[in-house]
Parts: C-alpha cells; sequence; structure tokens
C-alpha cells in the first residue's frame, strides 16, 4: 500500500468508518510508512480541534415556543375538522380510498386464507369484520370513547353490552390503545377496541364464544385479519397492517389478557 | 432510507397525495395525536435543527427563520415520517431548507447545495502539509494547548464553503455517522468520504496560513 493509497483512507480510518479488516490493513501500513503517520496526527488533530471547540448552538427558548404554538395552532385548525367526530379527524384522500375500497368489497372480493388455515365457514363473517372496519373509517366513526387508557375504555361498556371485554392497553408494545365503540358483529352487539400501530388502525372486535382456538389468519382487499378464541370470549383483529405486525399485535394481546395485570 | 429523506426533501407533495398501495384506507393520524407525535420525536432535535442552520447561514436570525420554516414543513409532511432516525429525517430538512433559503436571500455567497461539485478542484492550491515535522509543530490542538483561543477554530469552520462546512458540523459537532451524512446531504458516502477529509485539509490550510509561525 503507497502514500497515495492510503490517503482516501484516513478520514474513515479515523472516524471509525472503515471495516475491521481495512482498518488493520492501514495500522499495518502506519508502522513502517512515517509519512503517512504525519498526515493520520494532523487530521486526527484537526478532527479533535473542531470536536473540542466548534459551538454547539442551542435554539433561542423563544424559538421552540415559536414552533410549538405553531404546531399546536396547525393541528388545531386543521383541513379536516369539518370531518372531525370525536376529537377523530380523517384524511379526506383516505377517506376516498375506504369509500372506494368499500365498493370493491361490497361487490365481492375473493377471500385469500393464510397457511389455508381458514374454514369456509369463516367466510361470511370475514367479510363482515372487512366491512366493520372499513365503516368504522369510512363512516368516521372509529370511536365512540377516545381514550388511551384502559380504565376509562372498559368502564365506558358498563351497561351498553351484555359482557365486560378484557381492554388492554399495548402503548410499551408498539400499539397504543385509541378507543372503543359498539358494533354490530354476526347479528349481536360487539366490543370495538381501536389500537394503532404507526399510521395504521387496528379493530379488534370482541364477543362471548366459548372454547379456545389458536389464532389463525385470512386476509381479504388488503385487509389482514387474525382470530382466535379464547377465555370465552372470541376475537377478531383486522387491520391494513402487514400480516406480520398483525401478528405481533395479537401475540402480546393473547399475553396481556392471559395476565393480567 | 436515503429515499425517505428526499420523499421529503424534493417532493414532498407527492407522498402525501400518492398512498403505497399497502396503505389504501389507512387513515390520517388525528391532528392532535400527530401533534403529540410531532412534538415528542421531532422537537427534541431543534437544538441539532439549530446549529445546522446556524453554522450555514451564519447568523441567527436568519438560522431562526429557516429552523421554523424546516420544522413546519416536517410537520407538514411528518405522515411520511417512517420513524427510523427523527434527527437524520429532520436535518435533511433542514439543511435542503437553508440552502434553498441562501440561493434565494444571497444569492452573491457561492452555494452549491447538493449539486454535483468537483470536491477535488477546491483547496488544491495549497499543499496539504508541507512535511510531518513542521505539521506537527503547528497543528491545531498544540496551539490551542498553547492557548490559542477557541474562536479562531469556530472562525475557520464558518469560512469554510457551505458544502464543506455542513459535513464537518454533522461529523464533528453533532457526530453523525457516514451513513446519516449522506442521507442527510443527499451524496454518497463515497462523497461524503472525500468531502469531509477535504474540508479538514482545508481547515488545516488554513489555520497553518493564519498562524505565523512563532
Amino acid at each position: 500500500m503507497n502514500t497515495a493509497h492510503i490517503g482516501s483512507l484516513i478520514s474513515p480510518y479515523i472516524d471509525g468508518e472503515l471495516a475491521a479488516e481495512k482498518s488493520a490493513e492501514v495500522d499495518r501500513h502506519l508502522e513502517t510508512c512515517e509519512a503517512c503517520r504525519a498526515l493520520v496526527e494532523s487530521e486526527r488533530r484537526v478532527s479533535a480541534a473542531v470536536r473540542h471547540h466548534g459551538e454547539r448552538f442551542r435554539a433561542p427558548a423563544h424559538l421552540k415556543a415559536r414552533v410549538l404554538s405553531e404546531v399546536e395552532r396547525r393541528s388545531r385548525r386543521s383541513a379536516w375538522s369539518d370531518l372531525r367526530m370525536l376529537g377523530l379527524g380523517w384524511n379526506p384522500v383516505a377517506l376516498a380510498a375506504s369509500l372506494l375500497l368499500a365498493v370493491m368489497v361490497s361487490s365481492g372480493g375473493t377471500i385469500a386464507y393464510l397457511n389455508g388455515s381458514a374454514e369456509e365457514s369463516k367466510a361470511p363473517l370475514v367479510r363482515e369484520v372487512v366491512a366493520g372496519q372499513v365503516r368504522s373509517l369510512m363512516a368516521d366513526h372509529l370511536t365512540d370513547v377516545a381514550s388511551s387508557d384502559q380504565h376509562t375504555v372498559k368502564p365506558w361498556f358498563n351497561g351498553k353490552l351484555d359482557f365486560s371485554p378484557p381492554v388492554v392497553d399495548l402503548t410499551t408494545e408498539g400499539f397504543p390503545l385509541v378507543g372503543g365503540r359498539l358494533d354490530y358483529l354476526d347479528n349481536r352487539q360487539v366490543a370495538a377496541l381501536v389500537y394503532r400501530h404507526r399510521q395504521h388502525f387496528i379493530n379488534l372486535f370482541i364477543w362471548p364464544e366459548a372454547g379456545e382456538e389458536a389464532p389463525r389468519a385470512a386476509a381479504q382487499q388488503g385487509y389482514n385479519l387474525l382470530y382466535f378464541k379464547h377465555g370465552g370470549m372470541e376475537y377478531w383483529a383486522v387491520s391494513d397492517l402487514n400480516a406480520g405486525d398483525l401478528k405481533d399485535f395479537v401475540a402480546h394481546l393473547k399475553s396481556a389478557v392471559e395476565t393480567p395485570a | 432510507m436515503a429515499s425517505a429523506l428526499w420523499a421529503v426533501g424534493n417532493r414532498p407533495a407527492a407522498s402525501a397525495v400518492l398512498f403505497p398501495a399497502g396503505n389504501v384506507g389507512s387513515p390520517a393520524v388525528d391532528p392532535k395525536i400527530k401533534a403529540r407525535r410531532f412534538e415528542q420525536t421531532i422537537m427534541p432535535h431543534l437544538d441539532a435543527a439549530y446549529n445546522l442552520a446556524r453554522w450555514l447561514t451564519r447568523n441567527d436570525s436568519d438560522a431562526q427563520d429557516v429552523v421554523q420554516d424546516a420544522t413546519l414543513r416536517a410537520f407538514k409532511y411528518f405522515d411520511s415520517f417512517e420513524g427510523q432516525n427523527p434527527s437524520a429525517w429532520l436535518l435533511a430538512i433542514v439543511r435542503n431548507t437553508c440552502f434553498t433559503w441562501m440561493r434565494r436571500n444571497r444569492p452573491s455567497e457561492e452555494v452549491l447545495g447538493s449539486e454535483p461539485i468537483d470536491d477535488e478542484s477546491l483547496g488544491q492550491a495549497e499543499p496539504l502539509l508541507g512535511g510531518g515535522s513542521r505539521a506537527l509543530a503547528t497543528d491545531p490542538e498544540t496551539l490551542l494547548i498553547e492557548g490559542r483561543d477557541r474562536a479562531e477554530v469556530n472562525e475557520l469552520v464558518a469560512k469554510l464553503p457551505a458544502e464543506f462546512r455542513e459535513v464537518v458540523v454533522l461529523r464533528e459537532i453533532e457526530d453523525m455517522s457516514y451513513r446519516e451524512i449522506a442521507d442527510i446531504v443527499g451524496i454518497p458516502i463515497g462523497t461524503v468520504m472525500s468531502r469531509l477529509s477535504r474540508a479538514r485539509k482545508l481547515l488545516h490550510d488554513a489555520w497553518y496560513r493564519q498562524q505565523p509561525r512563532a
């Protein structure tokens, strides 16, 4: 390795950006090349001087305050505010997309079963659950009680349902609770809990059903579904999340309802 | 990540309109939730944003204008943020806003922005080092230890052409990795490498010119 070669490696070498192998190669070269050693030392010192003495300017407090208040103002004066209900607003583009999707669903899309595990008999319910998801987004009616606090959401169902659905918060797992509402599926009133993951919403429908069943997956029109039975309840989760993330959600949900706090 | 950053830097409108197929039907987040998330993930990086803008504009009030503008742009396009590296995401918007601002408000200043520049042609006039022992006797750190003013180091950095200044600030002051710098500036890692190397040589040579030999 001659001097010209090591020249372009000096910066990444002193910045620790070289692969170990390459870095060792430079080390070996430096052992025998005084000129390169001097270059390395020189660049290292320039870097150290700027690191040590370079000023890191801090944003003035009033700039932070100004930006924060402008963010607050813009989030209040949202273009979607006319569409808002119970504190939840929807992007008109998403709304239009949902409407379009609803047309596709009602015209009868094919149901794709993942892992071949969902039975044909579930097909009507799959359609109903997806319709429930679409409806909740389209009709701007995601939640009747908007709260991330499970102790607010759970009592809200008291007197509205003839059962008490388990309500768990999965914020620390990355699926914060958004709220809950009543819905109607399979000819009965059900609890619908809404969770969020990044920009995606998950509708979780719960109603009493005997038996224990491991989660099974289905997919329809871009929505993924997972359903299972546990502790006297049937759970159906539906979302436009990818199947893997929805699986994670259900895994966290299962372990949370199995070991109530 | 580069593509995500550039989606914001260059064509924000597209990401707001064109939903990826997988997201059809996905609602936008409630504005209040969005504001809270923004405050939690992006606002902690306001100092980094201001620092970069302050170094690029070299002026407090211009830096404040740029940061306010850039941060509100970031809020507007926050839906397209994919959650991986909030500080790099914000800094990409800040530096783009800065360069746009400077082209408009300081056309006389040589600002090249993210356009390809010939890194090799800059600073070529000066010899990199006069020789090992000479460099060691007058290198910045030794001189600083001898009591030189830190203001001198800052002045030399401020005098660097903007393209070199920004990689030095991102690397030495914000402690960003080459990958992050590449994403923020929108250049390949190899260019980060050569630009940083050239910037340090420019600093070294400027320092050497400035200091009369004792």
